[in-house]
Order: C-alpha cells, then structure tokens, then sequence
C-alpha cells in the first residue's frame, strides 16, 4: 500500500508553485485543485531563561476544488537540554466563499487540532501565548492536551502587484476555557512585476519579499494586548521552475512577554494534478 | 473529549455538504465565462500588445501555469478547454484578462490574481498571439523562450 502511494506521488508531475511568502499569515489564493503540495517548515525559537528550540511541522496541502482547500499538519519539537517529541497534528480547511475576485477577498478557515502543551511551531499567536509558556520542560507541557477549533476570518487584497492580507484569528479550546483571540497582518510584493523573456531561476520576478505582524490580542475574559506576544517579521519566498520553493523569516518579538528571536525556514514541493483527471 | 468527537462529526458533515454542492452543480459550458467579462473589462486594452517581449515571456508564463490544465499548446488539455477555439481567439485582450484575473472558480480554475497584473497581460498577449487551431496549423508558433540565467 505505502510503495503504491509512494509511487503514484512521484508519477505526478511537479508544478511550477507560486507561493506566497508567508508563515503565519493566509491570504485569499488557494491551492490549485488537484494539486498536492509537501513542505516541510523548521522553526527556531530563542528563549530567555529557558531552552531555545527547534520546531516543525510536516504539511500536506490538497487543493479539492478551486473553492476549498484542505491541509493536514504534523508537529514535532527538540528543545535544548530537554527531548525531541512529536506534539500533535493539525487539520485545517479553507473555503472561498466568493466566485470572483474583489477589493477585499474573503476566505473562511477551520482548523482543528489535537496537540499537547509541548507545541511549538507558533503557527498562530493567540490569547496570551508568552515567552514564560517556553520554560517549562517537555515532560511537564506534554501533559497539557490541546484539543482547539480554530477559526480565522482571511481578508486579503491584491493592489499594484502588492498582497495584502488580515487575518483575525479566534481559539476554542474545547474544554472548558475561554475564546482566544490573535491577528495576523502583512504584505507582500514579487521583485519583478514583469517576466522577463528567459527561463530563469535567480530573476527577479521569482523573489517573493513582504513582513507579517502577529500577536495575540487576548481573551473573552481580559481582551486586549495586555500579557500578549507580539512578532515582527520580514518574510522572503523564492519559487524555483522545479516546483521546488523556498521561504525564510528572522522574527524578533517585540514585547518583553515574546520569545526575542524566531527564524523560519520552509521548503515545499508542488505536485500537480494528484488523483485528478 | 465528548467536545473532540462532535467537533470531528461536523467537519466531516461540512466536507460531505461540500462535496455534495460540488457534485450537484451543472457542468458549465467552457467558454461561459467569457459571456459575464462586464463592458468596462472587455474595453481595456492591452498595455504591453507592442511590448517586444511580452509574447515570449507569456508563452514561459503559458507553460508554467496554464499548460497544466489548458495544454501544452493550448489546443485543451486534461482539465481545460481549447484556447485556441475561436471564442477565445476573438475576445477581448480585456476580456481574456479578466478570466485569467477572476478564474471561473466554479468550474475549477482558480483565481490568478496572484499573478501581477503585468503577468497577466503578458499571458494575454500570448494567447492572442496564438490564433484558432485552423490558423495554427498554417502560421509560425511563437518563439521559445531563450535560455538565461
């Protein structure tokens, strides 16, 4: 069974991927139906007073339609002087509830997850996720189960080659807690708005460079940016002709509540027309 | 936990409603699109028509992100149809622009947005450079893009 996925993954062609340079945020551009994208996303968290780490998560990308995308995640971490543990997965899809495109492009996302406490891929900033949440040792957050609905309301633009995205970001754990809230904003730009005329790998037009912000805002019983963690970070994304695309972001948290330094990386790989005919 | 089992019973119903709509909908005509381009698109002309370069880097365009679907050669593939067919041929610069920009999400072509405006329009000035297949077969195809970096 496993030789034969394997097999039918690899038979599919590679696709030329136009991907967007964000980690945290979502804008309005789904994946392409049929198509199956693999990525791979590291993240390294520096922690003060505690044990830096190294974060990530295994991605699956399955565009069903033109109108929704489905996506599974599988998280892992090894943190300094402590262990390497695998903290969970995550199932998110998105819907674009509109045919046609307009100023400000709506997209609904869901997400379910079933982590532990131990989580640290910080693919969403929300409630009053802190830096103090990274001290503890993996042992002692692993027993904290996280069983969460997410769901974000995507806004997302495309102005003079420009993207420009918000996402706003509500958590139910789904135990007894209270809602938590987190925003996401960014832009982003290719360097080129032109192709040129060759085939290329270094030109321009397939750089992809932008910023995000993110952050917690809070809960339903203390809203607002008071004991959050708030992030700035330029993002870069690099879309190769064999598929193949690259993103890198250097964080750096922006209140003395956020880890001091991020760094992500992400590689993905583009496999068009997967099961489709 | 009983929370966790509930939550997963209404995912699965949302993905079952979902595909029952995709299901349900009436295959659309392939080139139905082309009739909803409202007049103010259909007028726009094409800022790079005389742009020297623009048929060669919409053909690289082309084959990056149409092919796929439309063919290699336009001529329909596995999932779109012929854009060399003559309702296409004879649209519209702006009208063509506007599918590529908006898609026809319904029937499965996503949005190109993504693409900068400029892309766009260079892969419109491709496609208008292609002719019907009957023209095709007796004119010269674009040139390939050349080699570079």
């Amino acid at each position: 069974m496993v030789p034969a996925v394997i097999a039918v993954i690899f038979a599919a062609a590679g696709a030329w991927a136009q991907e967007r340079p964000y980690f945290v945020i979502y804008d309005h551009y789904l994946e392409e139906p049929g198509a199956l994208e693999v990525g791979f996303n590291p993240t390294f968290g520096s922690v003060d007073d505690g044990n830096d780490f190294l974060a990530a998560s295994l991605e699956l990308e399955y565009g069903a339609t033109a109108w929704w995308t489905t996506e599974l995640y599988l998280d892992g971490q090894h943190t300094e002087n402590d262990s390497t543990v695998f903290t969970g997965f995550r199932w998110e899809n998105r819907f674009r509830p509109l045919e046609r495109e307009h100023a400000i492009n709506p997209i609904l996302y869901v997400e379910y997850e079933d982590v532990t406490g131990a989580d640290k891929v910080m693919s969403a900033v929300v409630g009053h996720d802190v830096a103090a949440d990274f001290t503890e040792s993996n042992s002692e957050l692993a027993e904290e189960v996280e069983r969460e609905l997410e769901l974000k309301l995507i806004l997302s633009s495309a102005v003079r080659g420009w993207n420009i995205s918000e996402n706003f970001i509500a958590v139910k754990n789904l135990t007894n807690e209270p809602w938590e809230f987190g925003y996401a904003i960014g832009a982003s730009r290719p360097l080129a708005l032109k192709a040129s005329p060759e085939p290329c790998s270094f030109c321009a037009e397939n750089f992809i460079a932008g910023i995000e912000m993110y952050g917690g805002l809070g809960d339903t019983e203390q809203f607002g940016l008071s004991d959050t963690s708030q992030y700035l970070a330029p993002v870069l994304a690099w879309n190769l002709p064999s598929a193949l695309s690259l993103k890198l972001s250097p964080g750096w948290g922006l209140n003395d509540d956020s880890l001091p330094f991020l760094l992500r990386f992400g590689i993905s790989f583009e496999f068009s027309s997967l099961g489709r005919r | 936990m009983k929370y966790a089992g509930a939550i997963a019973a209404a995912v699965m119903l949302l993905f079952a409603g979902s595909a029952a709509v995709a299901r349900k909908k009436e295959p659309s005509k392939p080139y139905a699109q082309l009739g909803q381009v409202p007049e103010d698109a259909q007028a726009r002309s094409n800022p790079l028509e005389h742009d020297p370069d623009a048929i060669v880097a919409g053909k690289k365009l082309y084959a990056r992100h149409c092919a796929e679907c439309h063919g290699a050669t336009a001529e329909s593939g596995r999932k779109g149809p012929s854009l060399r067919a003559p309702e296409v041929q004879t649209a519209s610069a702006g009208a063509l622009f506007w599918v590529i920009t908006n898609g026809n999400v319904r029937a499965g072509m996503p949005v190109w947005s993504k693409l900068p405006e400029a892309q766009r329009w260079q892969i419109t000035t491709y496609l208008n450079s292609l002719g019907t297949a009957a023209e095709a077969s007796t004119a010269p195809p674009a040139p390939d893009p050349v080699p570079g970096r």
